[in-house]
């Protein structure tokens, strides 16, 4: 087996922990590269199917090709997705483009909280028919007991430390002192009521890893992280007014490989055109340990 | 050619007890092979000016808040790096006691280990423990790194009386260390350059140890085992495929094998090896995780093995002695409901015996212990309600081990020993127990038969549906009911809203929910009625557990709808389509040939 057949043995092992073991499982999508990678994976674990939804979290300010990037490929994978935001704080204006919260603040109002609520089913959702590509209010406010995340250990300090199949308490919190073990393939399946339990299928995959992947299988990804001509593409995907492409001369999945094996980019951070992470030197932390992903 | 097909990334676990400086090491290794992103030394060393601290290595993996602030590393950290020869992934694993369980996380992770030493405090506690862990997880490579030899003035002595003592101590647990390396992680000597203060010394420095370290293969010449993690039949798209799904833990297959699942013994054969967006593939090895179609439908439940005739099988048992170590805040003890995970098997498991404890650090043996402790190492006697499928450590590490989860965390982990051969299970030696101490009511049995014109009997409806075993459980009361029989019927909706009201988690403990059944048909027989009931989804252990808790009292199993027990034979089987009316009378007629309604009477 190849290391990346090693890669995708184990993502699907945890896929099927998590189908087997929560009954109201729910995947994040964020349209990234690594969230569509994990996408792939479950239809690789599940032999072609998605058993369960795909939730995005809509701040409102993605490119406005992620929103058409996600939509095009649900209805052509016949995808269950349901769509959550913080309605009150755009309504209200309460973000870092409006000039009113920093960076992090934002992300917390935007994402975290956004996320906190969509999932428990206390905000009202928006799910598509993937038939006509139409969203409607969402009927169901199932609470959902296992989130599918495609965090990857190498993006940052504190995701390093992540489990598997990780423990949140009631307020979306993370307790990274007391983490529960994790050995052989023997994870954390049992929960107590009012907790959630974070999975990770994509934990010990590496940037290149998840390029090498994309260009093995042929997957979809969206064109943004490629330089259509102005020697400029985007590592990492997120909001407009805090993600900055970088410059990079990559037209394609290949060149984006050889740039990250040994070109410009083989020691340069990936996140380091996602602005939030300069704040303060545990941004990223702050951030997961209110239930960032 | 691809970087990852000849380039993959080993694991590494660096252990060894608190202070020791493990962290140090990592760091000065990462920064001495430039293998640190650029400005992150810079960054740090700017920091720490800022903070007016003395810079250290260790910052450089100490990322959470948290840890700077204790100076500890509290979880098992992974960073990611390359030397000219491959990439490696570093667990830093944390050495102080109460972050024993992540230690463990990072080593089962790991493919080798490097176990840091204290030149000047010496061994300690946790070198020894740690070590003796690593060895039951199975790591088998290990180097020992004697840490700050610059501040023991690179004293040979120093170095070879650690090296003699902790190498008699892994002698002892059956490890050969490849290397002890003297280094100082401060100082940078043997680290990724040989240290000229040490030209006693001609081994490897870590960097070359590092790379000398060797990938672990998966087991594919050990017997073929699948831990079946489910069956799916997704049939959107017009999939009509049943597909068996796992993980394969050890061994080869092939299309066309002829298979055996564990512990139900039904048989079938590989009709098609199943992956998503991948070639037709007509063998499947250990590590890979495919699918599988079968010749013929049987029914089999996620949890069960399967293996390939023709191999050595398992151990099907309900009881086996345990080699394990205890995570859990709270001690194991007897007469508690634990939850046991070995493979893709998920089974209620009770402590039935502690036989010896360890003391890891000493390596001796208590004895006479009833329970087992926090960080404590115990040789255990468990035991399952239900047979369960499992190999031995001796014959393969990787199907032989468990783990134990109390209140929703793992807090056990260990190793299958041995089966142990049961006289009687803990079920059977309750029930002789209780018949012994059961206090006989003063009015016999037949006593109560002439009284009430019937006999006492246990009926019980299972079926795969609910409502299909209930339509005619109660149309068999409200039947007797009117012929003037002291009949009742009890739903298990009903005694789990009530008798089984304290049991935590419904559906988990569902052998509690059974029990107590079980012990409600002995008083209720014993009242001389006709106590009947309707379960569904039993299978051949339920109704056996049943049978022995409704004893010396008698039972009669009527199955209703399809079969799917492995070897169980009902009393009576009844087609699901059947009309009630009709499906009674055979039920009738059966009491009556078992003398508990008489015919006179009808």
């Amino acid at each position: 087996m190849t290391h990346l057949d090693k890669l995708e043995a184990t993502s699907v092992h945890i896929f099927r922990e998590a189908y087997r073991d929560f009954k109201s499982l729910v995947m994040l999508w964020s349209i990234g590269k690594d969230s569509t990678v994990l996408l792939w994976l479950a239809r690789k674990a599940f032999f072609g199917h998605v058993p369960f939804p795909l939730m995005h979290i809509d701040t409102s300010y993605k490119i406005p090709a992620m929103i058409e990037f996600r939509d095009r490929l649900a209805r052509e994978l016949g995808l269950d997705l349901i769509v959550g935001q913080n309605r009150e704080a755009l309504a209200a204006k309460r973000t870092f483009p409006d000039g009113v919260l920093p960076r992090v603040a934002c992300c917390q109002a935007l994402k975290s909280e956004a996320l906190r609520h969509t999932l428990s089913g206390e905000w009202p959702r928006l799910r598509m028919d993937p038939a006509s590509g139409q969203y409607a209010a969402d009927k169901s406010s199932e609470k959902f007991t296992g989130v599918i995340v495609g965090a990857r250990a190498d993006e940052e300090g504190s995701r390093s430390k992540e489990r598997y199949f990780s423990a949140r308490d009631q307020q979306s919190e993370w307790d990274v002192g007391d983490q529960p073990p994790e050995l052989w393939k023997q994870y954390k399946t049992d929960f107590a009521p009012g907790t959630h339990v974070r999975i990770h299928p994509l934990l010990d995959w590496t940037e290149l890893n998840i390029w090498e992947y994309i260009e093995r299988e042929s997957i979809p990804v969206i064109s943004l992280y490629f330089n259509q001509g102005e020697g400029k593409r985007y590592r990492s995907l997120g909001c407009h007014p805090c993600t900055s492409p970088i410059d990079s001369d990559a037209r394609n999945v290949s060149e984006v490989i050889d740039e990250l094996r040994s070109g410009k980019f083989s020691d340069i951070a990936e996140r380091s055109g996602r602005e939030q992470d300069k704040e303060d030197s545990g941004g990223l932390e702050t951030l997961r340990r209110g239930g960032y992903m | 050619m691809k970087d990852t097909e000849t380039n993959e990334a080993i694991s590494i676990v660096m252990a060894g007890h608190v202070d020791h400086g493990k962290s140090t090491v990592i760091g000065r290794l990462l920064a001495d092979i430039n293998a640190l992103p650029k400005g992150k030394l810079e960054e740090i060393r700017a920091r720490c000016r800022r903070q007016a601290k003395p810079f250290e290595y260790a910052f450089l993996l100490d990322a959470l808040k948290d840890e700077q602030a204790q100076g500890i590393t509290i979880d098992a950290a992974r960073c990611f790096f390359r030397t000219a020869k491959r990439r490696y992934i570093l667990i830093d694993a944390p050495g102080h006691i109460e972050f024993l369980k992540n230690m463990i996380t990072g080593a089962s992770r790991a493919e080798a280990a490097l176990l840091v030493i204290d030149a000047r405090e010496g061994i300690q506690e946790n070198s020894k423990r740690h070590g003796y862990m690593m060895s039951m997880l199975g790591l088998r490579q290990l180097a020992v790194v004697v840490n700050k030899m610059d501040l023991v003035k690179y004293d040979r002595g120093v170095f070879e009386d650690i090296r003699k003592e902790y190498g008699d101590f892994l002698e002892r647990i059956g490890v050969q260390p490849l290397a002890f390396i003297p280094v100082s992680g401060m100082g940078g000597a043997n680290i990724a350059e040989r240290a000229p203060e040490t030209p006693w010394y001609d081994g490897p420095t870590v960097q070359e140890q590092i790379d000398s370290f060797e990938h672990r293969e998966f087991p594919s010449s050990l017997p073929f085992r699948l831990p079946i993690q489910d069956i799916y039949r997704f049939t959107e798209h017009n999939d009509d495929r049943r597909i068996v799904a796992g993980t394969i833990e050890t061994g080869t297959i092939a299309g066309g094998d002829a298979v055996t699942f564990l512990p139900s013994g039904k048989k079938s054969r590989i009709k098609s090896i199943e992956y998503f967006n991948g070639p037709v593939k007509q063998t499947a090895a250990a590590g890979e995780a495919p699918g599988f179609t079968l010749d013929t439908q049987v029914y089999i439940k996620p949890g069960e093995w399967m293996v390939k005739d023709g191999e050595p099988t398992m151990h099907t048992g309900t009881r086996f002695r345990v080699n394990m170590f205890w995570m859990g805040h709270a001690s194991m003890i007897k007469g508690r409901i634990y939850k046991l995970k070995l493979g893709a098997v998920r089974s209620p498991v009770k402590l039935i015996e502690v036989l010896t404890v360890l003391d890891a650090t000493e390596l001796t043996t208590v004895a006479n212990k009833e329970q087992v402790d926090r960080h404590d190492v115990a040789e255990v006697i468990l035991e399952t309600p239900k047979p369960i499928a499992f190999d031995t450590i001796d014959a393969s590490e990787y199907t032989g081990r468990l783990v134990i989860v109390d209140d929703y965390e793992i807090a056990g982990a260990g190793i299958v020993l041995s089966e142990v051969a049961t006289q009687e299970s803990s079920l059977e030696e309750h029930i002789r127990a209780r018949e012994i101490a059961w206090k006989n009511s003063s009015i016999a049995a037949h006593q109560r038969i002439k009284a009430y014109g019937h006999g006492a009997k246990f009926v019980v409806f299972s079926s795969l549906d609910t409502a299909v075993g209930e339509r005619f459980a109660r149309a068999l009361e409200r039947d007797l009911f009117d012929k003037h029989f002291k009949a009742y019927y009890l739903g298990m909706e009903n005694v789990a809203r009530g008798l089984d009201a304290d049991l935590q988690i419904p559906g988990e403990l569902r052998d509690d929910h059974i029990r107590r059944l079980g012990e409600l048909a002995r008083i209720l027989t014993d009242s001389g009625q006709i106590f009947i009931t309707s379960i569904s989804n039993v299978d051949d252990y339920d109704l056996k557990m049943l049978e022995l808790l409704n004893s010396p009292n008698e039972i009669l199993t009527i199955h209703v709808g399809e079969n799917r027990f492995d070897n169980f034979q009902p009393t009576l089987q009844l087609d699901a389509e059947s009309d009630t009316a009709a499906g009674i009378e055979a039920v009738c007629d059966l009491l009556r040939a078992k003398n508990v309604i008489l015919d006179y009477q009808i």
